[in-house]
């Protein structure tokens, strides 16, 4: 729970989710950021200006119907909150910022986990890319994950088998 | 002896705006700190910094600390002497620095203190065995100097630093085998640190605490109780950890032997972390010689660090007679106050307000 552990429940999540209908049509960024941190780069680096905020210290706000599932803003989180969602040609995807040196590779099969890092199901490695960051001073890599459909909403880190 | 206009001790963020603000007002400064690279805390911070994106936000820690060592380096008015601990200061703006070879005598007219702050200790069985160290130690040697000093970690307090520690072990590739707090809830680190920890697997264990440490010559097993009520280890609880290091993060303290030698006056504010000099919100000192600001006068985060030490260097020159832009200070002070609108900072404004209010007692 966000208040206890910081971790968003799925209701949380829930609320602000995109329909169907979006989803659909490929990549839409999603946010986990729920506090009123002074933090601004998702909204600095998205060149759509897809990410509103009333002021610097409430949550962003994503439009996604602008948004065109670039990735920059994911690259640019320095809270690792914002992800993409896409359900595309019938295939789920969710791409997921990942810091660790072990990068996985395009096709390998890992483990998805949730926001527990608790096994929940098994996952293809769809994309690996590498997006600069907002100060474009370092890169970050994104994984893209091929997921069972209803655990859009749940899949949001991987381990490596 | 070295003569300067300004002299700035601490090369953190604060330091470093602070000399750069003073030189730009045409003052010459001496920025001094005891390590032999600038930067302060941001040398070992991996991660993308929050903040605004204008004030270095979504860039990583030693990033940071790489552009504006770089801008301090090319400022004509700005010497440096690293490498030199400032460990006296006089009534007669005379300050001694020693490095392992020598020292250095330094004459200032001003000086703007932003030295940062140490590190927090907490009791239990065996916690001078080696393998129990101070956040910031395991940072230093695993992020300046590449060495991991452990394979497998508990981690005490799940502030943002315990948090962001325990990720950077992550990607150093040892194992957190948790991170423990006495709170019922998470301590004080941002939700979204705290979820990125958690979703790669590490248990944050709450209302928690180390009873002890075990090991023949160094440590090989931690020993963690839930607490009750009163902050009591609850018998039956306990949980055995194998790890061989236990790092510390609970909290820290401004650093204040310079104040009180120099006869500023410190308040106990334990919203700013402890003992604080006290100071107004253009880094005043009660001498008027004396400047503080970021860590040094109160733990808060790196941009409102830079912030203070922007405007604390503009005083000082502005105070020295030199020519200054008011409308800049205004403008870093406007900034201060719309990054506090958080409510991450109620605490430290309370502590500000307290502090303030007790000199007007
Ligand atoms: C793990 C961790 C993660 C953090 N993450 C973030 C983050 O994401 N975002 C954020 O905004 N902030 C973050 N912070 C906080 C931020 O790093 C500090 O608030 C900031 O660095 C304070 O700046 P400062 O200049 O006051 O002090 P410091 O950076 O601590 O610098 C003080 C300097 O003074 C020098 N010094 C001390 N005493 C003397 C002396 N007597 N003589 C000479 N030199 C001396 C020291 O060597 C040091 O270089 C983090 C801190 C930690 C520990
Ligand atoms: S994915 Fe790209 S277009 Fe969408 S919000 Fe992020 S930066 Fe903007
Ligand atoms: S950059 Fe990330 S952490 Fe910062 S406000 Fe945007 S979503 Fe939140």
């Amino acid at each position: 729970m966000l208040n206890v552990d910081g971790v968003p429940t799925l209701d949380d999540v829930m609320r602000n989710f995109p329909s169907e209908e979006r989803l659909i049509k490929g990549f839409v960024a999603v946010h986990e950021c729920y506090q009123d941190i002074p933090c601004n780069p998702c909204v600095e680096s998205c060149p759509v200006h897809a990410i509103s905020m009333e002021k610097l210290t409430t949550p962003p706000v994503i439009d996604f119907n602008k948004c065109t599932g670039c990735g920059n803003c994911v690259a640019s989180c320095p809270g690792l909150a914002i992800f993409l969602l896409s359900l595309k040609n019938g295939s789920a995807q969710v791409t997921i910022p990942y810091e660790m040196m072990d990068v996985p590779e395009k096709g390998e099969k890992v483990d998805g986990l949730d926001r527990y890092g608790r096994k929940v199901c098994e996952a293809d490695v769809a994309r690996v890319v590498k997006l600069p960051s907002l100060d474009k001073t370092s890169r970050t890599t994104l994984v893209t994950l091929e997921i069972p459909r209803e655990l859009l909403p749940v899949v949001r880190s991987f381990r490596r088998r | 002896m070295i003569f300067t206009d300004v002299m700035v001790i601490g090369g953190g963020p604060a330091g470093m705006n602070a000399a750069l603000t003073a030189a730009e007002s045409g003052a010459q400064v001496l920025l001094v700190d005891k390590f032999q690279k600038l930067g302060g805390q941001l040398v070992k911070q991996t991660h993308k910094f929050f903040g605004w994106a204008d004030r270095g936000a979504g860039t990583r820690g030693f990033n940071l600390a790489k552009q504006l060592a770089a801008q301090v380096n090319a400022h004509p008015n700005i010497k440096t002497l690293l490498g030199y601990e400032v460990i006296g200061g006089y009534p007669d703006q005379t300050y001694l620095a020693a490095s392992w070879e020598d020292h250095v005598k330094i004459s200032a007219k001003k000086a703007v203190i932003c030295t940062g702050a140490a590190e927090r200790m907490i009791l239990f069985e065996n916690n001078d065995l080696p393998g129990v160290m101070g956040a910031g130690a395991v940072q230093t040697l695993m992020n300046e100097y590449g060495v991991l000093p452990g394979e497998s970690f508990l981690i005490v307090g799940s502030g943002n630093v315990g948090v962001i520690l325990a990720y950077q072990l992550l990607q150093a590739g040892a194992h957190v085998d948790a991170v423990i707090d006495v709170l019922p809830k998470l301590g004080g680190a941002y939700w979204v640190h705290a979820a990125k920890v958690q979703r790669l697997g590490v248990p944050l264990l709450l209302r928690r605490t180390v009873l002890g440490v075990y090991g023949t010559e160094h440590v090989e097993e931690a020993v963690t109780a839930e607490v009750g009520e009163n902050m009591e280890p609850v018998a039956g609880t306990e949980m055995h950890h194998k790890v061989d290091v236990v790092a510390l993060a609970v909290g820290l303290m401004p650093l204040t032997d310079l104040f009180q030698m120099l006869q500023v006056r410190t308040e106990y504010i334990p919203e700013l972390g402890g003992f604080v000099p006290w100071h107004d919100e253009l880094g005043h000192t009660t001498n008027p010689n004396v400047y503080v600001a970021g860590d040094a006068g109160g733990i808060e985060e790196a941009t409102t660090a830079s912030l203070g030490g922007s405007i604390a260097g503009l005083v000082a020159a502005k105070e020295l007679g030199f020519p200054v832009d008011e409308n800049r200070i205004q403008e870093y002070l406007r900034a201060l106050s719309s990054f506090r609108e958080s409510s991450l900072s109620k605490k430290v404004l309370e502590g500000i307000e307290r502090m303030r209010g007790d000199s007007n007692a």
